[in-house]
């Protein structure tokens, strides 16, 4: 967690490749390698915290807010479900933009008010972070008020219930489940590139 | 033996008559009641009926009367929000960093959810009379942030701001011992000191050692009485050593980590706690509930030193009584000493 030693490999990376392919190439691949070894518990999560937002920081200078981006609005977002604990949504924020993939950020949201919001977005994908279980089980809830209205967006669940009980995303009716901010990027390019409608 | 003579043989060392087992039904008495959680925690008296029915009805080795870690946070000025399902939480975070300034430890006898938690440990220690533990329970000065100021503000005032740190971390070990106290002059046997930021799963070892250890060295010695680390989930095992240098007497241990090799790791200097994991517990059968069970005691039950209990220091509200139930059984079936069926290597 350099950033002082990631900056210069940055700079010779950038001699010989274009930008997004930075991206696709290192950052990515470093970002995927940060998950495995959190899951695998040989990371902590300041340190992926940390990983993240150097990252982040790294691709703002190779992506700069003024270079041509996508002229609509994204169609996938992230939340906190209902909870206060808003540390992994960063996590994940940090991880999507390193990345190069763009999201809306919901912030916190109840159940109620985030059904509206989707639907006003005409979203696609929406990933959802939960640190208690009783937010973890509120993505039901989501779910069957999502169907109710006839919104078929896709919902991808982490955080720390999803970690603890790997049967659980299933259980609460999402469409996936990562155990990392990494498999969240997998994910939601996975779903990018096959979009379900 | 009474459940206080079989828990203190564990956590001596020596086995007892059968694996002491505590079940940390925080939220369950609401439903003994028939009461919703907020009304339930709204009362010491109904917290120390529900705790007494837990007790008569999966005859557990100890009773908790924590009405919620919110309470430490709502002494520090953060709302607790209830909810029927689970337990209160902390709303918004309370602080700001630049409030760590100005900030001195609230007092225990001012905060009304703490004073309740005291009546419900004098409540209990009436009833059971010193045959049953009382488990107390305090946040650790290291992880009581995550909640007055949030988790992204806190890790960057621990990067970036030691004088607030430092700062932080003294107001909150004053508050700790004193509500830690407090809890063991009303009857509580011995106290929790739930500290998952010092976790490995939230830090790293280096940066524990600089930090959360050495608050818990300033912190533990000032309570007067026996106190368990828990690490509330997360991994912990690469601190074994830092944590027995704590003067901890024992260590909740996660769902995450093996028990065996916690028992290794510890062996007659801390008692290991655990580890049935809570939330898969909300659907397990009764016969999964018995290998659970089994799995746990072969790995830490002999020699004693061991308590069973979840992985996270509360049993969620979603576990049913049948899943309480037969881990009551399977510890009366298979938690009687000598384990004669452990094998010698487990």
């Amino acid at each position: 967690m350099d950033r002082a030693r990631a900056e210069p490999v940055l700079a010779d990376a950038r001699r010989a490749l274009p930008p997004l392919q930075i991206v696709d190439d290192l950052l990515v691949p470093v970002l995927a390698q940060l998950g495995d070894d959190w899951c695998a518990g040989k990371l902590a999560l300041s340190q992926i915290y940390m990983a993240g937002r150097i990252c982040e920081e790294l691709v703002d200078t190779l992506l700069p807010a003024h270079a041509p981006g996508p002229t609509t609005a994204p169609r996938q977002a992230i939340v906190v479900l209902d909870d206060y604990h808003l540390l992994g949504k960063r996590i994940v924020l940090s991880m999507l933009r390193a990345s190069g993939i763009p999201i809306l950020d919901y912030g916190r949201m109840e159940v109620p008010q985030l059904v509206e919001r989707i639907i006003a977005d005409h979203l696609d994908h929406l990933l959802v972070s939960t640190l208690m279980l009783p937010s973890a089980l509120e993505v039901k809830t989501l779910r069957s008020a999502l169907a109710r209205r006839g919104h078929p967006v896709r919902i991808a669940v982490g955080g720390a219930p999803f970690l603890l009980d790997p049967e659980l995303w299933c259980e609460v009716g999402a469409d996936a489940g990562g155990r990392s901010a990494a498999d969240a990027v997998t994910i939601l390019r996975g779903w990018l590139e096959a979009p379900a409608r | 033996m009474t459940a206080m003579e079989r828990a203190l043989a564990a956590m001596a060392h020596r086995e007892p008559d059968r694996v002491p087992l505590f079940l940390l039904t925080t939220l369950h008495g609401a439903r003994e009641l028939g009461l919703g959680l907020r009304e339930y925690f709204s009362s010491a008296r109904h917290v120390i009926e529900g705790q007494l029915r837990l007790l008569a009805r999966y005859r557990g080795d100890c009773v908790t009367p924590s009405c919620g870690a919110v309470a430490e946070a709502e002494a520090f000025g953060a709302e607790a929000i209830y909810r029927d399902d689970g337990p209160p939480n902390a709303g918004p975070p309370p602080l700001r960093p630049e409030d760590v300034e100005w900030l001195t430890p609230p007092r225990v006898q001012d905060c009304p959810s703490l004073v309740r938690g005291l009546e419900v440990i004098r409540g209990l220690a009436e009833r059971v009379k010193g045959a049953v533990p009382i488990m107390g329970s305090v946040i650790s000065p290291f992880s009581l942030p995550i909640m007055q100021l949030g988790f992204e503000r806190y890790l960057q005032l621990l990067h970036d701001q030691p004088s607030r740190f430092a700062r932080l971390m003294a107001v909150n070990e004053v508050f700790c011992v004193e509500w830690a106290n407090a809890q063991l002059a009303a009857g509580a046997t011995a106290v929790g000191y739930a500290d998952p930021m010092s976790s490995t799963t939230i830090i790293p070892r280096p940066l524990y050692l600089r930090t959360g250890h050495l608050v818990a060295r300033e912190t533990l010695p000032r309570i007067r009485g026996a106190v368990a680390i828990h690490l509330a989930s997360g991994r912990g095992l690469a601190l074994a050593p830092d944590l027995i240098a704590t003067g901890a007497a024992a260590v909740g241990v996660s769902a995450l980590e093996d028990l065996a090799d916690w028992k290794s790791a510890v062996r007659g200097r801390m008692t290991v706690v655990g580890n049935l994991n809570g939330l898969e517990m909300r659907r397990w059968t009764a016969e999964q509930a018995e290998a659970a069970v089994k799995r746990a005691i072969a790995g830490a039950g002999r020699g004693g030193g061991f308590v069973l209990s979840d992985n996270h220091g509360e049993i969620p509200w979603q576990v049913p009584d049948a899943v309480l139930l037969a881990i009551r059984d399977a510890v009366d079936r298979w938690g009687r000493y000598p384990l004669a069926w452990v094998g010698e290597t487990a």
